[in-house]
């Protein structure tokens, strides 16, 4: 399978195929991350810059780990305090990064549709690492990698995504890439923190989760984005830890063998119970982790790889 | 000054509601004769055979920015008037969301003068509601109007407080002022980029729901009513405001509506992959509500069609979307983008100009809009049919933030006259 894409924007412009074929090279550096020698040479000599708009550990260590395990040179470059508060535009930034010949730009930033802006200017190959609310392609795709080792296959899967969908970029790459492999989906939340139009979208929507998590073999949890929480969607986090949060009781409502997911950090106590969430027989959260790694080295992987035998690429 | 006959026209008559081939002759900047057929008494003056081409009342466009003062680098009076003359308006009505606004008599002097020295089309200035467009004081509207102000609007800048605005409908009402205003509930509409449902939940972008219109619309309906007032709303862009500006007119208020070119042209899918260029305020709309207010400009109950014409440089377009400045140049591109609807037979050309020329300068009580003996000869000749590309580049306005670069458009300004001087011919005429 040959991957086009010049860059990895969002879930939407990716096919199947293009999907399978970073997750089976990932499966591949699974396999090498759990060996003592973990070293790859895919980006060996080339730079990678890791620039974060939005504060981020999880996913920039993930970044900076997957890259270093690949042989590049990785740069992290917290722009949260940087000059792009002493007025510098977000064009000007990227010029100034792009002039110092990246191969590779790992870009999170707090507006939706910043990293594609981004990606006009610049000469190397762009990952989006989050943009507002729009996609946060790499955890969606870690996310299948962890259902199709955990279920051995990624379709025909009743899959609930919980909590605050309205204000989640991992919720929508999720409901792009689970959709396009063809599972069903149901979406479970209160009405306040559901997108308008989302029934548009091929999924079920319940505000009710014993309701929803019917019969479901993956339960997806969503971080309550408490900074995001500028007008009072919920009445109190208790009240919401009451009706969404998952405890042991309102997952008797999936299938017995169901798996918990959540892309971290978890506000235990708030949205799912801390207890459930270390339970290694129910949860996955740790193999997320794990699959973050190896996903993002596949990605960059391919994309470094296209970009060398196809070096006007394809725009995605 | 000569006379000048124009013959072998198909002329528009927006009072009439007719188009019939024929021609006019000017004399001393009024329209001195209307006459049909090709036959063409012998004049003294010079003749341009229009070759069969539309000629009618040229624009009247309220709610141009220029950028004087403050912004000049975005708008000057020179190049908006440019850019209008290209475009077929022959008169600007200039907002007053100006820096500062034009919100003292001292202002509004300053800025009939930059116009009448640099600009060739008429421009009349609307003055600002509020001071500073705060809504929180009135401005001295009746200095204003002795100074030239032509209608009182704090723009897109919506009073919040109804007591302070129902204060300034009452006070502008007794001088007969006419007061337009931005309809939007400003609490739905906080934040908001884009209009709320499926494309804005799958952009991840903060929409506002259409309803938001409504609610501003009921709110300044329900003061109107309490105050008598003389009102226009600026942008009516959605079905659901449409059946109660309908129940207000006939309730009898002294109520119009107008709408921008864009959201009759453009719905909310055109914005993409986050193009700027089309954040306009209000957002645009879904195709359901273009297609109602299209009607809606059809059959009379929105009176004015207006370009909205917002020029923004460079630097406030290239921004992520949620950050970048809102609004869309619009002068040059008026034209030819209305002619999309009569192209696509939804609007007819009287249709058009009565929503263009004639309704505008009745409603603001300007000369010109009309193709009788007696009228200014403010006039556009154009060609309905003359395809072109559009380059963005190629605008006269200093800002080329314009949704249809490289759009495919139909319909071409060839001359514009001013008070029968021609202020504009395309280069090969």
């Amino acid at each position: 399978m040959v991957f086009a894409a010049k860059h990895l924007l969002g879930i939407e412009p990716l096919n199947k195929g293009d999907i399978l074929s970073i997750l089976d090279r990932a499966d591949h550096y699974v396999t090498l991350n759990r060996q003592p020698n973990k070293h790859g040479d895919a980006l060996a000599g080339m730079t990678q810059i890791n620039m974060f708009f939005e504060n981020s550990t999880r996913t920039q260590a993930s970044f900076e780990l997957a890259g270093k395990r690949l042989g590049a040179d990785v740069m992290n470059m917290s722009m949260a305090n940087s000059s792009i508060k002493k007025g510098e535009t977000l064009i000007d930034t990227a010029l100034t990064i792009n002039a110092m010949q990246p191969d590779l730009l790992v870009v999170r930033h707090p507006s939706s549709g910043a990293v594609n802006l981004l990606a006009e200017k610049v000469n190397c190959a762009v990952l989006n690492a989050g943009d507002g609310r729009h996609e946060h392609p790499t955890q969606a795709l870690l996310d299948a990698l962890t259902i199709r080792r955990a279920k051995g296959r990624l379709h025909r899967l009743s899959i609930a995504i919980c909590g605050d969908i309205a204000h989640s970029r991992v919720a929508r790459s999720n409901i792009m890439l689970l959709g396009k492999m063809e599972n069903r989906l149901r979406l479970i939340g209160p009405k306040t923190l559901m997108p308008s139009g989302i029934a548009d979208f091929g999924v079920e929507v319940f505000d009710d989760m014993r309701e929803g998590l019917a019969g479901v073999d993956v339960v997806m949890m969503l971080r309550l984005q408490r900074e995001r929480m500028d007008g009072g969607f919920i009445p109190s986090e208790r009240e919401f830890y009451h009706r969404f949060g998952l405890d042991l009781e309102k997952l008797s409502y999936a299938k017995d063998d169901a798996i918990v997911m959540h892309p971290g950090p978890m506000n235990r106590g708030v949205e799912i119970d801390g207890t459930l969430a270390d339970d290694i027989n129910r949860s996955v959260i740790q193999e997320q982790v794990e699959m973050g790694v190896a996903v993002r080295m596949a990605a960059m992987d391919l994309l470094v790889n296209s970009a060398r035998s196809n070096p006007k690429g394809v725009m995605a | 000054m000569t006379d000048l006959l124009l013959c072998n026209a198909r002329l528009i008559d927006p009072e009439a509601q007719t188009e019939v081939l024929g021609g006019l002759r000017i004399k001393n900047g009024v329209i001195a004769e209307v006459f049909p057929g090709l036959e063409a008494t012998a004049t003294e003056g010079k003749t341009i055979d229009c070759d069969g081409m539309v000629l009618a009342p040229g624009i009247v466009d309220i709610g141009v920015k220029i950028g004087e003062p403050g912004e000049r680098h975005k708008e000057s009076f020179r190049s908006a008037g440019l850019a209008a003359a290209a475009g077929g308006v022959t008169t600007m009505v200039m907002r007053a969301d100006t820096q500062p606004a034009i919100d003292t008599p001292e202002t509004l002097a300053f800025v009939l003068n930059r116009a009448r020295e640099v600009t060739r089309v008429h421009v009349y200035p609307m003055a600002a509601l509020t001071k500073g467009r705060r809504g929180g004081e009135m401005t001295e509207i009746g200095f204003l109007l002795d100074a030239g102000a032509v209608a009182f609007s704090d723009g897109d800048a919506v009073c919040i407080n109804p007591k302070i605005l129902s204060r300034c409908l009452t006070y502008a009402n007794a001088l007969g002022g006419l007061v337009i205003g931005h309809v939007q509930d400003p609490g739905l509409s906080e934040g908001a980029a884009v209009t709320s449902g499926k494309f804005a939940s799958k952009q991840g972008l903060p929409g506002v729901s259409a309803m938001a219109e409504r609610m501003g619309l009921e709110r300044d309906l329900a003061l109107v009513e309490l105050t008598g007032a003389r009102y226009h709303a600026d942008q009516i862009t959605t079905a659901a405001a449409l059946p109660a500006l309908a129940r207000a007119k006939k309730a009898g208020l002294d109520i119009t509506a107008g709408v921008s070119i864009h959201h009759l042209t453009l719905n909310e899918l055109d914005v993409g992959d986050y193009r700027t260029f089309f954040k306009v305020k209000p957002p645009l709309r879904s195709e359901e509500d273009r297609l109602a207010v299209v009607e809606a400009v059809a059959s009379g109950l929105i009176d004015i069609v207006c370009s909205m014409h917002t020029p923004q440089d460079e630097e406030s377009k290239r921004l992520p979307f949620e950050e970048a400045a809102s609004g869309a140049v619009a002068l040059e591109t008026f034209l030819p983008a209305a002619m999309r609807l009569v192209h696509a037979g939804m609007l007819d050309l009287p249709g058009l100009f009565r929503a263009i020329a004639l309704n505008p300068a009745r409603r603001l009580d300007l000369p010109g809009g009309r193709l009788a003996t007696g009228a200014p000869a403010d006039l556009v000749l154009f060609d309905p049919d003359a395809p072109f590309v559009l380059d963005r580049f190629a605008l006269h306005s200093k800002s080329k933030n314009t949704p249809f670069d490289g759009a495919r458009m139909q319909g071409r300004v060839m001359r514009t006259f001013v008070g029968g001087e021609q202020v504009f011919a395309k280069d090969d005429t």
